[in-house]
């Protein structure tokens, strides 16, 4: 029980339990700084701190596998004036919009039928356990075992051509685009459903039986009250599976054969060969761009007021 | 939403299929995989099935035919337990602290969300251009253990929210008003109520931490971890003995997850129980 709304609100990010109007108490705030501090500091030195550190360094020259302290533009013009690199992004973006796109549809409809259709909370419990258990196993093995699924003996393949739908075996399943958005979705499909689960589990179920009272079909009912109502998941699972995909390296180097990269997979490239400077630079403008998107969303649906409803 | 006379409405079957199919989904391939993993010693990577044999298991071990696949394993047990360890113990302190209100509270949260969601590639390269500029070399215990905790500790903060949002402090009030000090109040009220909550967080450190790859390849220096010994694998190893690694990290992985949640449902229907009575 407490394990599935843990793992629901975890992934929600709920506003922090804290009595609004309660005044600050000067002993009390000591309290609370010294018990956060251990957090913060090691937030600090290893995700803030380095994250200037990437950011400074994006201005540095380089030779070879040396980092040469100065002020230089010359990566990001660089960056900007590479056609590889551009078309880089236009491939992100579009497996961010597919993505996004299946993962909404799915999640959704997942999240609807276990808080609208499953009756009894132990089974709802135990599903929305089957849909979570997953992430918590290794993302890696979860994308590789695809391979015997889409491979040109593979399962799938088989089965068409034993089914007598093809003769010869599609070539197009593994290593290519389709098996990495198919991975993709596999992996990144619960961070929509989890959030979505949860603010749908919020809608006082009266309100759909008052609009059906007054003759609302299914279709209105889900259209004019569920959606409206789940806007703040939605948009908290938008944001985690667009920054998912966006700074994907792993899924898009492996499912594709090495035929298809990302901006994220080039900048592991740049690293391998100890060229910092230019992959600090990529991943200025990859943050630049993601907080921007994710930026978006937070304006078309304030998620703070939502949560706190 | 469903009729009166308690009736499924037909879309139920709609769903519920569809539900059915979105499990498969998850699973079926890592079924496969499982099965797979037992292959004979001729067998490829794909059915039909060539025999069975336990021989990709066994090659496993053999250092020299896939790499170093059992000292990857202990390394990544280990790491898991103390980012698990730091993880538990920081988050539920951090977490009681935004009980009170306190300024710069919204500054914790967001740093927490912002390394959360900050594509974990990037975070490695910080870390690993960070040592680079002090001209230290990165070890999986220290860059590597430090990148693991950027993740794993504001999932930790987040559980810790949740846990305390349902938290009904006249429980504290009580031991108080019965005279216990501080001290005992934490020790013998707080943390036994938030037992469940801090096997939660414990769980997602572990899992977290044990299957970790983005932020951990950059900064893991010489020893993989391993994720990322088993990524290195399907590079380079086309048998099933990759399967087999597979089956093994997920089975180590479903063990935990398992544990956990028995522990977790033991202690609520105990609390149950004692409630009843």
């Amino acid at each position: 029980m407490a394990m599935t709304d843990q793992a629901a609100d975890a992934l929600l990010a709920p506003a922090a339990p804290v009595a609004e109007h309660e005044a600050i108490d000067p002993a009390g705030e000591r309290a609370s700084w010294l018990q956060v501090s251990p957090l913060v500091l090691v937030l600090l030195l290893f995700f803030g701190l380095p994250m200037v550190v990437v950011f400074v360094v994006s201005f540095f020259d380089f030779e070879r596998t040396a980092i040469i302290p100065t002020f230089i533009l010359d990566n990001y013009v660089d960056l900007f004036r590479s056609e590889v690199t551009l078309r880089l992004y236009a491939s992100s973006l579009k497996f961010a919009a597919i993505v996004w796109l299946v993962t909404l549809v799915l999640g959704f409809n997942i999240a609807y039928f276990l808080v609208f259709h499953v009756r009894s909370l132990l089974v709802q419990i135990g599903l929305f356990l089957l849909c979570t258990v997953p992430f918590l196993t290794s993302n890696i093995i979860r994308m590789i075992s695809w391979i015997p699924f889409l491979g040109r003996n593979g399962i799938f393949n088989q089965a068409l051509m034993g089914a007598g739908i093809t003769s010869q075996p599609l070539e197009f399943l593994l290593f290519s685009d389709f098996a990495v958005v198919v991975a993709y979705v596999h992996l990144f499909t619960l961070f929509m459903v989890v959030p979505i689960f949860n603010s749908m589990a919020r809608i006082d179920k009266s309100l759909l039986e008052a609009a059906r009272d007054a003759g609302a079909g299914r279709f209105r009912v889900v259209a004019e009250i569920v959606l409206p109502l789940s806007k703040s998941g939605i948009a908290l699972g938008s944001i985690f599976v667009v920054t998912l995909v966006m700074g994907d390296s792993f899924v898009v180097r492996t499912m594709s054969g090495g035929q298809s990269a990302s901006v994220v997979s080039a900048l592991q490239n740049e690293v391998a060969a100890l060229q910092y400077p230019p992959a600090a630079a990529s991943a200025v403008i990859m943050v630049i761009i993601v907080t921007l998107m994710v930026a978006g969303i937070l304006r078309l649906v304030d998620v703070r007021k939502e949560l706190v409803r | 939403m469903h009729s009166a006379d308690g009736s499924r409405p037909w879309t139920f079957y709609v769903f519920a299929a569809f539900f059915g199919l979105f499990v498969a989904f998850l699973y079926g391939p890592m079924t496969v995989i499982y099965i797979l993993s037992f292959q004979g010693p001729q067998g490829g990577m794909t059915f039909p099935m060539n025999g069975f044999s336990l021989e990709w298991f066994q090659s496993l071990f053999a250092q020299k035919r896939v790499g170093d696949i059992a000292g990857a394993f202990v390394r990544s047990i280990e790491l898991a337990l103390v980012v698990a360890v730091i993880t538990v113990v920081l988050s539920v302190v951090a977490g009681l602290a935004f009980r009170r209100r306190f300024r710069g509270s919204a500054f914790v949260f967001y740093l927490a969300i912002a390394s959360l969601i900050m594509p974990g590639l990037f975070v490695g390269l910080g870390i690993a251009l960070s040592f680079r500029l002090i001209g230290v070399d990165t070890r999986w215990y220290t860059s590597g253990l430090g990148a693991q905790l950027t993740w794993t500790l504001p999932f930790g903060l987040l559980i810790m929210f949740a846990v305390l949002g349902r938290f009904n402090r006249a429980y504290e009030e009580a031991a108080t008003d019965l005279g216990a000090t501080s001290w005992q109040r934490v020790r013998e009220v707080t943390l036994p109520i938030l037992l469940p909550g801090i096997i939660g967080v414990a769980l997602f450190g572990l899992t977290l931490s044990y299957d970790e790859v983005a932020r951990t390849a950059l900064g893991v220096g010489s020893q993989n971890t391993l994720p990322l010994e088993i990524w290195a694998m399907t590079t380079t190893i086309t048998s099933p003995a990759l399967y087999a690694v597979g089956a093994v990290t997920t089975a180590v992985s479903f063990v935990v997850i398992i544990t956990a949640l028995t522990a977790i449902a033991l202690i609520q229907r105990r609390r149950a129980r004692t409630v009843q009575e």
